[in-house]
């Protein structure tokens, strides 16, 4: 393959060839400043002093204008609730790198496909945009059912996924990105803080019946019992969808745990919350810790039904710092001053930004190039503040603990102090 | 643990299993009005309780922008109109989709599964993907609490009383009123009915359509205590099934019955074992039952042609 590959790459740089390409592109990079604000000149300069011949040597839908990518999210379906946001933010992201000039002097254009909230359609739309229409690469997946489905196809392909959502771990492959944390980066030290701050001696574990929350609330069991020797007086799970917590509610009542430690997802998420306030169980009485509800959850949960319990993340729509703040003011003059912003959006965002990023250090498009620059590559522009890619292909970050606020926002309460570093493997928690 | 812990915890644990019975019966109702009665495997009833839901949705919205009594008072009118609007809905799509198939049983059920599929794709378009939350009354959302430790959910008694209401409408609507007459004939012998000078066309059509108003009052109940969004609805369909088809299809009385005992087995179940594993004693129990009964707990005394 990579043979084949460079013959072709020779072929398309042969003399004659190459004289009508500068022209052309000369006249182009004429209307490219003449149309791009001054700030964007110099990236733009720099793209053009490269041909397509040499940004491109796999055949991906490169010329010399235009990069298409593809996104391959649920807009229809379950799932559409959680990955819309999704959507929006890599949209965004993508609007305002092609504002600055694009990649290696290159609009991007993006390819659309619709997962339906169904893993085979995933599949099947993967293999579309990998083998029909030859994208540099995806932004896309949300679910960890979805992101298993296109795997295979991604490497047989040598694909390039960015994966926004934070998950269980136990995964690493050379064809994706992961920019949402994986689980211990998540949990470990959010327990920390629950044992240190709130001085919570014993945990009750709740989750949805299924992958992520059952993987997740294993870390936190063996960091709970062999790392911080605290205990767990419950473990609970109900199928996805369930809509009555009642039962579960008075078990909570009889255990009387310091701290509820709750992943649960989806339309269950809401009956959970609503009816453990309706059973007494308030910010003011119990402390609860949750990994599953960002500002998108209480959309639907409401936030005086929420308001006073904790959540963990790595990013809070609320963080106060400049590059957050011109994000989410670009997020709502796009999509309403209506919308919110949850963690795994912000990730969503990171995806595009962390791809030309990549592209640029490699002076290339070509997966395997773009994957063997990335390692190291750092983002001082990310909303969360900072984030770098380690080797693993999961981004070093924060963690916070935002407190909810009645009207549906976090309080941030605490933050790590160091990056904390990617581990999807941990040894000692499985 | 002392005495009174052990009381309190019994007494709330009574009542989760009492208030999930009164879910699964106003989940139950409507369509034992449509499968029971008429026959029509109506695949959208969830979506018909979704319409219910936004109903108490775009009133909360309303009732916010007038003030706090309009959001202390808005739910009851709210709910009535969700009755109206379902039942709308519900006399639009006999006419247009439900009246052609009336003899093909299973294309009913595939009809308004596509009819289903469409109308979350409608409430996505018109709300967006993603949840919403009703503001509802505050004295709604909390908890009585007779006694120290016991704690009471408020939403859980609204719903109880909504489902009695319900409950007795529907049973003497269908035996003390000329529609429960025309109802109970046509259901009885379509044929004869017709004969005897009773518009069955008309009676079915009424029927559907306060099968699905009744939904949409069980969905507009269910923004106390579950979420709204496009999919709401079909968190709801599997148990609606089971419970009309468990107690018997013609039978209002057995979809009483049939709640009951769903909603105690569920109940006691997840409370001494885990919560999925709750749902597999549930549904085995049911399925051993209907094994033995495959008419379901109340047979229905009804000629079937």
């Amino acid at each position: 393959m990579p043979f084949d590959d460079q013959h072709d790459a020779s072929d398309a740089a042969s003399p004659s060839d190459s004289r009508e390409m500068i022209s052309l592109r000369r006249r182009k990079l004429l209307l490219g400043i003449a149309a791009a604000p001054a700030l964007a000149a110099p990236a733009f300069a720099f793209g053009q002093s490269m041909s397509t011949a040499q940004v491109n040597t796999t055949k991906l839908a490169v010329t010399d204008t235009e990069v298409t990518v593809g996104q391959l999210h649920s807009a229809t379906g379950t799932m559409a609730i959680s990955e819309t946001g999704s959507i929006q933010a890599e949209r965004l992201a993508i609007d305002q790198i092609n504002a600055a000039g694009g990649v290696l002097g290159r609009k991007i254009k993006i390819i659309q496909e619709d997962g339906a909230s169904d893993w085979p359609t995933f599949a099947e739309k993967s293999k579309k945009l990998l083998e029909n229409d030859h994208v540099a690469c995806v932004f896309g997946c949300w679910t960890s059912a979805s992101r298993k489905a296109v795997l295979p196809i991604f490497e047989r392909d040598n694909g390039l996924l960015y994966y926004p959502t934070f998950y269980e771990g136990l995964e690493q492959s050379k064809n994706v990105f992961y920019t949402g944390q994986e689980a211990t980066q998540q949990i470990l030290w959010g327990l920390n803080w629950a044992s240190e701050t709130k001085k919570a001696k014993s945990f009750f574990l709740i989750g949805s019946d299924y992958i992520w929350p059952r993987t997740s609330n294993k870390i936190a069991r063996k960091h709970i019992e062999d790392h911080l020797h605290l205990k767990v007086v419950g473990e609970e799970y109900y199928p996805l969808g369930q809509t009555n917590f009642n039962s579960l509610i008075n078990k909570i009542k009889i255990a009387k745990p310091d701290c509820i430690y709750a992943i649960i997802v989806g339309g269950s998420n809401v009956a959970f919350y609503k009816q453990l306030k309706a059973a007494g169980i308030t910010a003011d009485k119990q402390f609860l810790l949750t990994i599953s509800v960002t500002e998108d959850e209480v959309l639907g949960i409401g936030g005086e039904n929420f308001a006073g319990f904790y959540s963990a993340m790595k990013y809070f729509e609320s963080l106060d710092n400049a590059n957050n703040k011109a994000f989410v003011a670009a997020f709502k003059a796009k999509y309403g001053p209506k919308s919110v912003i949850g963690d795994v959006t912000q990730a969503a965002y990171l995806g595009p930004w962390l791809w030309k990023a990549g592209c640029e250090k490699a002076g290339s498009f070509d997966v395997d190039k773009v994957v063997a620059a990335s390692p190291g590559i750092e983002l001082k522009t990310a909303p969360e503040g900072y984030v770098k890619i380690h080797p693993n292909h999961h981004l070093w970050s924060r963690t916070r603990i935002g407190m909810a606020q009645p009207d549906g926002q976090f309080k941030v309460v605490a933050e790590s102090p160091d990056l904390i570093e990617p581990n999807p493997f941990p040894k000692g928690y499985q | 643990m002392s005495a009174t812990d052990i009381l309190n915890i019994t007494l709330m644990q009574g009542f989760a299993g009492l208030s999930l019975f009164s879910v699964l019966l106003l989940i139950g109702l409507g369509l034992a009005v449509i499968f029971g009665q008429m026959g029509v495997i109506n695949m959208a009833h969830g979506e018909f309780m979704t319409i219910g839901a936004y109903t108490v949705y775009v009133f909360s919205k309303w009732a916010e922008s007038m003030g706090v009594v309009a959001t202390n008072t808005f739910l009851p009118l709210a709910i009535l109109a969700a009755f109206a609007i379902a039942f709308v809905f519900g006399w639009i799509v006999e006419w247009l989709l439900i009246r052609h198939l009336y003899r093909r049983q299973l294309d009913t059920l595939l009809a308004t599964w596509g009819l289903s599929l469409a109308m979350q794709q409608m409430f996505r378009s018109t709300f967006g993907p993603k949840e919403v939350s009703p503001t509802l009354p505050d004295w709604l959302m909390g908890s009585w609490s007779p006694a120290p430790g016991l704690d009471i959910p408020i939403n859980g008694l609204f719903v109880m009383c909504l489902a009695i209401v319900l409950t007795g409408g529907v049973l003497i609507a269908m035996y003390r009123s000329r529609w429960g007459l025309r109802v109970r004939a046509t259901v009885n012998n379509r044929t004869m009915a017709n004969a005897a000078g009773i518009d069955t066309k008309r009676t079915d059509r009424l029927t559907f359509a306060i099968g699905c108003g009744m939904a949409g009052v069980a969905g507009a109940a269910f923004t106390t205590i579950g979420s709204t969004g496009p999919t709401s609805g079909s968190l709801y369909i599997v148990d609606s099934f089971l419970v009309v088809t468990f107690g018997g299809a013609a039978s209002l009385l057995g979809t009483v019955a049939s709640a009951f005992g769903i909603a105690q087995t569920q109940s006691i179940s997840e409370f001494f074992l885990s919560g999925s594993s709750a749902r597999v004693v549930t549904l085995l129990t049911v399925v051993l039952i209907l094994m033995a009964r495959p008419q379901g707990l109340f047979a229905s005394k009804v000629r079937r042609v």
